[in-house]
C-alpha cells in the first residue's frame, strides 16, 4: 500500500503540494487527475523519492521514502517503475540496452538472460525486434511503450505513469490505455497514473482522485467521480471553460 | 526620485549577482565532494571512463594539434623579430620551449578543452536533464553522479595533462619547424638548445596545474549541465555560461599554481 499523509512542496514562491493526503491500496490502478501544472508530476516524484517534502510523507509498504538511505530507497525503486511523460530513454544508449538498463546496472544477470528479459520486456508492449533501434528512430508512441518496457524488465510491483498519452494521437491513446489495462490484469501490479485525459482514466482507473490547489479535493470510481457534485470535479472532468476552477485563476473567490 | 531608484536597483543586482554566485560556489564545492566520494565507491565501471577519455581526449587531437602548431609558428616568427635584432636568434629555441612548457601549453590544451568537451558535456547533460532522462536514471535507482559525473571527471583530469604534454610537443615541432626552414638556425643546435634549457621540473609543474584545470571544467560543465532550466534556450544558457565560467576559473587557477611554484620552485 501506498500513503500519502499531509504533504507540503514549495518551490520558490510557488506552493504545489498543500497538505496531499491519499492512500493506494495494492494491486489496484489509480488515476490521479488534475490541471496541467497542478503538481501531479511532483506527487509521482515524492513517491518515487527523486522530490523530497518540505513536511508530511509518503510511505511505500510501510517504508517512509524521504526516510530511506541510498542503499534501501535504491531496493525499493527496484521495486517500482516509472514511464516518464516524454518516454525519457537515454538517447545515447539502444532501445535494447535502455530496457534491459536496470538489470545490467544492478544485476549480476548474464548477457543472454538479459536479453531475454529485454525481448519479453518488448513483446509485452508488442515491440519485438527493435532492441538495436535509437531513441530517436522511434515515434512518440513507441517512445513511450518502450519507456513501459524498460519500467517492466526489472518486473516491478509498482507501476507510476507520468502522463501516459499525452502527446500522442487518439488510436495510440487508446492502445496505450489498453495496454496498462492489460498489463495491471496480468502481473497483478499497483498502478499509479496521472493524467489530465479523461477518456484514459475512465478507462484503466479502479479509483480516480483529483488534485487542486495541492490538495486531493475528491477520490472515488469513474461512476462516484462522474457523478460528483463537486462543482470543480464537475468542470474539470467535462472539460468546462467556465466554472470555480477558472473564476479562481482569475481572482474571484469560489 | 530617479536618482534613489536607481541606487536600489544597482544594490538589489549586486545582491542577486553575490547571492548567484555563492549559490554557484556552494553547489560546485557539494558536487566536488560526492564526485571524489563516489570515485573511490565501488562498483568502478572502467569501460565509460574509456569512453569519455576518448571523447575528451582522443576526438580532441585534431584540434589540439593545429592550435598548437599555430601558436608554435607564431611564437617562434614573433620571437624572431625582437631577437633577431638583438643578434640572438638561438635563444628562440629555450624561450618557446620553456613557455610553451610552464604556461602556453597547459592553458591553450584547457581552453581548448574548455570550449569543445566542456560545452559538449554541458549541453548533453543539460538536455538529459530537461528530458527528464537524469530523473529516469534514478528511477532505476541509479546515481547520476556515479553514473554521468565521474566518469567525466576522471577522463579529463586523466586526458587534460596528456593533451597538455601532446600539445607541448607539436608546438616545439613548429617553432622547430620555422627556425630550421625560415631562419637558417640548424636542426641539432635547435634541438640542444631546447634540451638544455627545459628541466623537468618545468614539465611536471606544467602538468600538475592541468591536473587542476581537467577538474575545473568537468566539474563546472557537469553542474551546469545539471542546473538547467527552461528547455532548449535554458540548454543554450548554460553551455555559455559553463565555457565562459571555465575560462575564468582556469585562467585563474593558473594565476594561483604559478604564484605558488614561483615561491616553491623557485
Amino acid at each position: 500500500m501506498i500513503e500519502i499523509k499531509n504533504l507540503y512542496k514549495t518551490f520558490r514562491d510557488n506552493k504545489v503540494l498543500n497538505g496531499t493526503d491519499l492512500k493506494i491500496e495494492k494491486g489496484i490502478t489509480c488515476v490521479i487527475i488534475g490541471r496541467s501544472g497542478c503538481g501531479k508530476s511532483v506527487l509521482l516524484k515524492h513517491i518515487m523519492g527523486i522530490l523530497h517534502p518540505d513536511s508530511g510523507r509518503v510511505t511505500v509498504e510501510g517504508k517512509e521514502v524521504s526516510g530511506l538511505d541510498d542503499k534501501e530507497l535504491n531496493e525499493l525503486r527496484m521495486k517500482m517503475g516509472m514511464v516518464f511523460q516524454g518516454g525519457a530513454l537515454f538517447d545515447s544508449l539502444s532501445v535494447g540496452e535502455n530496457v534491459g538498463f536496470g538489470l545490467i546496472e544492478h544485476t549480476s544477470m548474464g548477457k543472454r538472460e538479459i536479453l531475454e528479459r529485454v525481448e519479453e520486456a518488448l513483446s509485452l508492449v508488442g515491440l519485438s525486434g527493435i532492441e538495436s533501434l535509437t531513441p530517436a528512430q522511434l515515434s512518440g508512441g513507441m517512445r513511450k511503450r518502450v519507456a513501459l518496457a524498460r519500467a517492466l524488465c526489472i518486473k516491478p510491483e509498482i507501476i507510476l505513469y507520468d502522463e501516459p498519452t499525452t502527446g500522442v494521437d487518439p488510436i495510440t491513446a487508446d492502445s496505450i490505455n489498453d495496454l496498462i489495462k492489460e498489463l495491471h490484469d496480468k502481473l497483478k501490479v499497483t498502478s499509479i497514473a496521472v493524467t489530465h485525459d479523461m477518456k484514459s482514466a475512465y478507462k484503466i482507473a479502479d479509483k480516480i482522485a483529483m488534485l487542486y490547489q495541492g490538495r486531493i479535493i475528491a477520490e472515488g470510481t469513474a461512476d462516484e467521480i462522474q457523478n460528483s457534485d463537486n462543482p470543480v470535479v464537475h468542470q474539470f472532468i467535462n472539460g468546462l471553460a467556465r466554472g470555480p476552477i477558472t473564476e479562481t485563476i482569475n481572482g474571484f473567490t469560489l | 526620485m530617479n536618482n534613489k531608484n536607481t541606487l536600489v536597483d544597482f544594490f538589489t543586482r549586486l545582491g542577486i549577482n553575490t547571492n548567484t554566485f555563492f549559490a554557484f560556489l556552494g553547489g560546485l564545492s557539494r558536487l566536488s565532494t560526492q564526485t571524489l566520494y563516489f570515485a573511490f565507491t565501488p562498483p568502478f565501471k572502467k569501460e565509460r571512463v574509456f569512453e569519455q577519455a576518448k571523447k575528451a581526449g582522443f576526438d580532441s587531437l585534431p584540434i589540439v594539434s593545429m592550435v598548437a602548431l599555430f601558436i608554435g609558428f607564431i611564437f617562434a616568427l614573433q620571437t624572431a623579430y625582437f631577437m633577431q635584432r638583438m643578434g640572438s636568434e638561438i635563444y628562440i629555441a629555450s624561450l618557446v620551449a620553456l613557455s610553451l612548457v610552464r604556461e602556453l601549453g597547459p592553458v591553450i590544451t584547457a581552453l581548448v578543452v574548455a570550449g569543445r568537451v566542456g560545452a559538449a558535456i554541458t549541453a548533453e547533460l543539460g538536455s538529459m536533464q530537461v528530458t527528464e532522462q537524469i530523473d529516469a536514471l534514478e528511477t532505476l535507482a541509479t546515481n547520476p553522479i556515479k553514473y554521468l559525473v565521474v566518469p567525466r571527471f576522471l577522463a579529463l583530469t586523466l586526458m587534460l595533462p596528456l593533451l597538455t604534454l601532446y600539445a607541448d610537443a607539436v608546438g616545439i615541432f613548429g617553432s622547430w619547424a620555422i627556425c630550421t626552414q625560415k631562419l637558417g638556425i640548424s636542426s641539432s643546435l635547435y634541438i640542444n638548445v631546447t634540451r638544455e634549457a627545459v628541466k623537468y621540473k618545468d614539465v611536471f609543474t606544467g602538468l600538475i596545474k592541468t591536473v587542476f584545470f581537467g577538474m575545473i571544467i568537468s566539474l563546472v560543465s557537469c553542474y551546469e549541465g545539471f542546473n538547467v532550466e527552461g528547455g532548449a534556450e535554458g540548454v543554450g544558457r548554460a553551455t555559455t555560461r559553463s565555457v565562459v565560467l571555465s575560462f575564468i576559473m582556469i585562467i585563474a587557477a593558473d594565476c594561483f599554481f604559478t604564484a605558488l611554484f614561483y615561491f616553491i620552485f623557485p
